[in-house]
């Protein structure tokens, strides 16, 4: 038992409570339907905005990436192109392998120490995991589009076909939904289990785990258990784009328990560690070239400081510099 | 060193498994062998700093400032607007946990807030308590944590434990850089007066006579007279190094602990008999300089402003001699700070020109606007363009291994030109175990200002890693000697070594080319610069002498 994850633990099932209770029971459903999702969006666009406004109004006032591989010097001496970029296209690759293949990840090594002896293992699991998490989260969003827009894009219908490819029953089984809920189960059992990692964790790093792991299993529960009747449901979700919203029959409350978590990630997501995903991209040990010596980085507020000039230091060892044979300035 | 058990004790004592309470709850134990002694007011008064004062870090009074709370809060909402490297990492680390176990200093200690990620949330939960909405609204739960003294100290304990090596920010996948919380958070402590000693007495230092050591102009010109007589007796040479001379084509840099102790000593010699050999083989000028007499910036371990401080004599020099370019030595931070600060700070420079080797005529693009080449890339260069003659068999009774220092290699990529170097003047060459060098090199454990005496626990333990790489080359390959390009390391390492693998030496890599250099008019060479007997050299070379 650990009170960190618990609490977090406590409060996502308050909020899947109060959310059943508040659209079956209390009869809510415009109030969790209409008025929360719209809030929720605008919260998160707002915050977000003003949270990479926010790291954008603080300059950035020296080049300092972190080079992770050989430097462009010697003209025969080959470089790394993306480790130590020298050009935009060489940092926009960087970023790019950062983003889309968690390179810096990629590394990863675990330290074991075996008696007298230190040995650094490559570790792939937090990478493998992590990637999956990710990607998963993005086909499941870019899924969801099919709810949002009538008729359904091109791209959404492509993607479904092959996220649905492995034909288990009916409806189709989307792996996404799947792999989305079972890494991030992984990352949560890493969090609870490994010492190093349940140490530093805090509430805040559990509370969205557990959350995003509601939202598919109610997400998945909806598909393939309660069945959920998708055309009501589209009517709920088009009514909301078009800015026409109205609550159709038939839907349940598992609905807006799935929604209502949607709307709690949304409107959390500014206000957290979330923010990864705008931060990874103004973070200036990796968004930046290796090339400081040949272009020169300008500090926006670069300021005059105190120094000790020649002139000074001559003055108090001018005599002795003249006895050392050193050449002077002023003669002595 | 005393103190310290053996080093097999040491090592069988090592835990890594975190205590039961979080650490949040956890109040700091300031331990004899960790941490260094507080700045000395004197040196503080002499650079301006403020709330220069006699304190003792293990006593509980720090005797700081009333308003103590209010200064750090201005101190960090000031450089939260002015970094913008310290705000998105305030905000953007999710504990993943990838840089936890990367960190010398954890591996060394296994204290757990040597985590990187743990050293970073000491600042970050104070941050998050005081500039953000849901450290206000949630408090404890969202991880944060009022500014009390505990903190402070806590603070002050850690980031005096971080040798803003950069390792921990090459597995981050966001790239977040603890070494520039470290960076920030010791600005932020300097506004409190507490810095430690061996950092604020070498700043001063320099401020004043141009150098950490503080030696004054004419001491700086003795010292590097021994070496001429040093090298007359090894080599049969008289060199003549120039200093502060105006009009000449080139200024050199280094750190001066070069020219103070050895091993680092055999390194500034090889700095002057290469001097020597290009000048007679091609009439190459280059002055050293008095008031410029340090490459290493110890103001970089105490704030940017001070950091620029010390390093503005560099431009300063070379402007008033007249040069074309400048030369530096090999050091770590100092190159860090020439690569990605200097021209920003104290530059532009366009009273120099794009450095343009005279001896090759290559033209060192990727300095063009700094105008401050290292002397790795210049040899390398020289090397490549067989303008040296070089007999590595001089070097083969050395296997040598190579250790990259955290800055020259995280903080600007110089990772193949010293090995280029060194194949070209040793025979006998071992790289160590690929995820202990390069980008992923481990940190002497003495770096940023704490390789003091008193933090000798700390200092040793931090470098076990790389001692322990060391180890494992000289039981595989016989490795004998660690070379490197770093000054502080050449203090440091020799510590290192005595402890955790005496037979293993160190050098910096320019002794290794002096070595091997044949100098026109150089005598029989039986011994190193060292003074040491080659062996199996002297024989094949009388039988020569011999046969003429
Ligand atoms: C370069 C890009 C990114 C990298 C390297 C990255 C990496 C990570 C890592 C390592 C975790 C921690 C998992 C854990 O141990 O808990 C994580 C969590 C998460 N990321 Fe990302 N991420 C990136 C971009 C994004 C984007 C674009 C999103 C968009 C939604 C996102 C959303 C999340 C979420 C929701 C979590 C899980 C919550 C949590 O663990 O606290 N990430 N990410
Ligand atoms: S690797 Fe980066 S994101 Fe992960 S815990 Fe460390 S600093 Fe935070
Ligand atoms: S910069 Fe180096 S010493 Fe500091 S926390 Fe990171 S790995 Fe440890």
């Amino acid at each position: 038992m650990n009170v960190k994850y618990m609490f977090s633990l406590v409060a996502v099932l308050l909020l899947i409570l109060l959310s059943y209770a508040g659209a079956e029971a209390a009869g809510m459903k415009t109030f969790f339907g209409i008025f929360i999702p719209y809030i929720a969006v605008a919260i998160f666009l707002i915050g977000f905005i003003w949270k990479i406004v926010g790291w954008a109004k603080s300059p950035v006032p020296f080049r300092i990436p972190s080079t992770c591989g050989q430097q462009k010097s010697l003209p025969w001496m080959s470089y790394s192109y993306t480790d130590s970029p020298y050009t935009k296209t060489g940092v926009v690759l960087r970023m790019a392998l950062e983003v889309l293949l968690f390179r810096s990840l990629f590394r990863n090594t675990k330290f074991e120490q075996h008696g007298d002896r230190l040995i650094y293992r490559w570790e792939k699991w937090l990478w493998l995991f992590a990637l999956l998490f990710h990607y998963a989260f993005l086909v499941t969003v870019i899924r969801h589009l099919r709810f949002f827009a009538e008729p359904v894009p091109f791209f959404v219908q492509w993607l479904e076909g092959l996220d649905g490819f492995l034909q288990l029953g009916l409806p189709g089984l989307f792996l996404s939904g799947v792999a989305l809920a079972a890494a991030a189960i992984f990352l949560l059992l890493r969090r609870m289990y490994l010492a190093e990692i349940r140490y530093i964790s805090l509430p805040s790093d559990y509370f969205p785990l557990f959350l995003i792991i509601a939202i598919a299993v109610s997400g998945i529960m909806m598909r393939y258990f309660t069945k959920v009747d998708v055309v009501a449901v589209k009517e709920l979700t088009l009514g909301l784009v078009t800015f026409g919203p109205t609550i159709p029959e038939g839907v349940g409350g598992l609905f807006y328990v799935h929604m209502f978590l949607v709307c709690v990630l949304l409107i959390y997501f500014p206000f957290s560690k979330l923010m990864h995903l705008g931060g990874v991209f103004m973070s200036p040990t990796r968004n930046l070239p290796n090339n400081s010596r040949a272009v020169r980085h300008v500090n926006p507020w670069n300021y005059p400081v105190k120094v000790h000039t020649y002139e000074e230091y001559e003055e108090e060892f001018r005599d002795k510099m003249v006895e050392a044979g050193l050449p002077v300035e002023k003669g002595a | 060193m005393s103190d310290l058990p053996k080093p097999e004790e040491s090592l069988s004592k090592l835990d890594h498994e975190p205590p039961r309470t979080g650490w949040m709850d956890a109040p700091v134990d300031i331990r004899k062998g960790m941490y260094c002694y507080s700045a000395n007011p004197k040196s503080l008064n002499y650079t301006g700093f403020p709330h220069a004062r006699e304190w003792n870090p293990i006593e509980d009074d720090w005797k700081l400032p009333e308003n103590w709370q209010e200064i750090l809060h201005r101190g960090f909402r000031e450089r939260l607007d002015r970094f913008r490297s310290v705000k998105v990492f305030m905000d953007i680390c999710v504990r993943c946990g990838a840089c936890a176990d990367k960190c010398h200093f954890f591996i060394g200690t296994g204290d757990p807030k040597n985590m990187p990620v743990l050293r970073a949330e000491l600042l970050r939960s104070v941050y998050r308590n005081d500039f953000t909405l849901m450290g206000k609204i949630l408090g404890k739960l969202n991880g944060g944590r009022p500014m009390t003294e505990n903190v402070l100290k806590e603070w002050w304990y850690y980031l005096f434990q971080c040798s803003e090596c950069r390792r921990c920010s090459v597995f981050c996948p966001y790239g977040i850089d603890t070494a520039e919380i470290t960076i920030f958070g010791r600005e932020l402590l300097n506004l409190l007066g507490l810095n430690i000693d061996w950092i604020a007495t070498p700043v001063a230092n320099c401020y004043r006579t141009g150098n950490h050591l503080g030696i004054q102009p004419h001491a700086f010109k003795d010292m590097l007279d021994f070496f001429v007589e040093d090298i007359e007796e090894v080599v049969g040479v008289k060199v003549e190094p120039e200093y502060n001379k105006k009009g000449a084509d080139i200024l050199f840099i280094t750190p001066s602990g070069d020219v103070f102790a050895d091993p680092g000593t055999y390194t500034a010699m090889g700095y002057m008999l290469l001097f020597h050999y290009l000048k007679e083989r091609y009439g190459f000028d280059i002055t050293w300089s008095t008031y410029a007499s340090e490459g290493g910036n110890f103001g970089f371990f105490t704030s940017h402003e001070t950091m620029k401080r010390l390093n503005s004599k560099m431009y300063a020099e070379a402007k008033r001699l007249g040069v074309k370019w400048i030369l530096g030595g090999e050091c770590g931070h100092m190159w860090r700070v020439i690569h990605q600060y200097m021209d920003t700070m104290n530059g532009p420079t366009d009273f120099m020109e794009t450095p343009v080797n005279p001896i090759t005529g290559t033209v060192f693009e990727n300095a063009k606007s700094t105008k401050m080449v290292h002397i790795m890339e210049f040899l390398a260069d020289l090397i490549k363009h067989d303008k040296l003659e070089l007999n590595p068999r001089r070097n083969d009774h050395l296997k040598v291994t190579f250790h990259d220092s955290c800055n020259p290699a995280r903080g600007m990529g110089l990772l193949d030109e010293p090995r280029y170097v060194i194949n070209n003047v040793c025979n006998n060459f071992y790289e160590m175990p690929a995820n202990t060098i390069r980008e992923q090199t481990f940190c002497c454990g003495s770096g940023s200002g704490l390789n003091a005496g008193e933090d000798m626990e700390l200092r040793l333990m931090g470098s076990l890693p790389r001692a322990n790489a060391v180890k494992y080359v000289h039981e595989k390959h016989g490795v004998n000697m660690l070379s490197c390009v770093c000054a502080i390391d050449r203090a440091a390492l020799p510590t290192m070594t005595e402890y955790w693998t005496p037979e293993v030496d160190v050098t910096g890599v320019c002794e290794l080319v002096a070595n091997a250099l044949v100098i026109p008019g150089e005598h029989d060479r039986p011994t190193d610069l060292r003074g040491e007997d080659l062996p199996g050299w002297a024989e094949p070379e009388r039988e020569e002498t011999d046969a003429e």
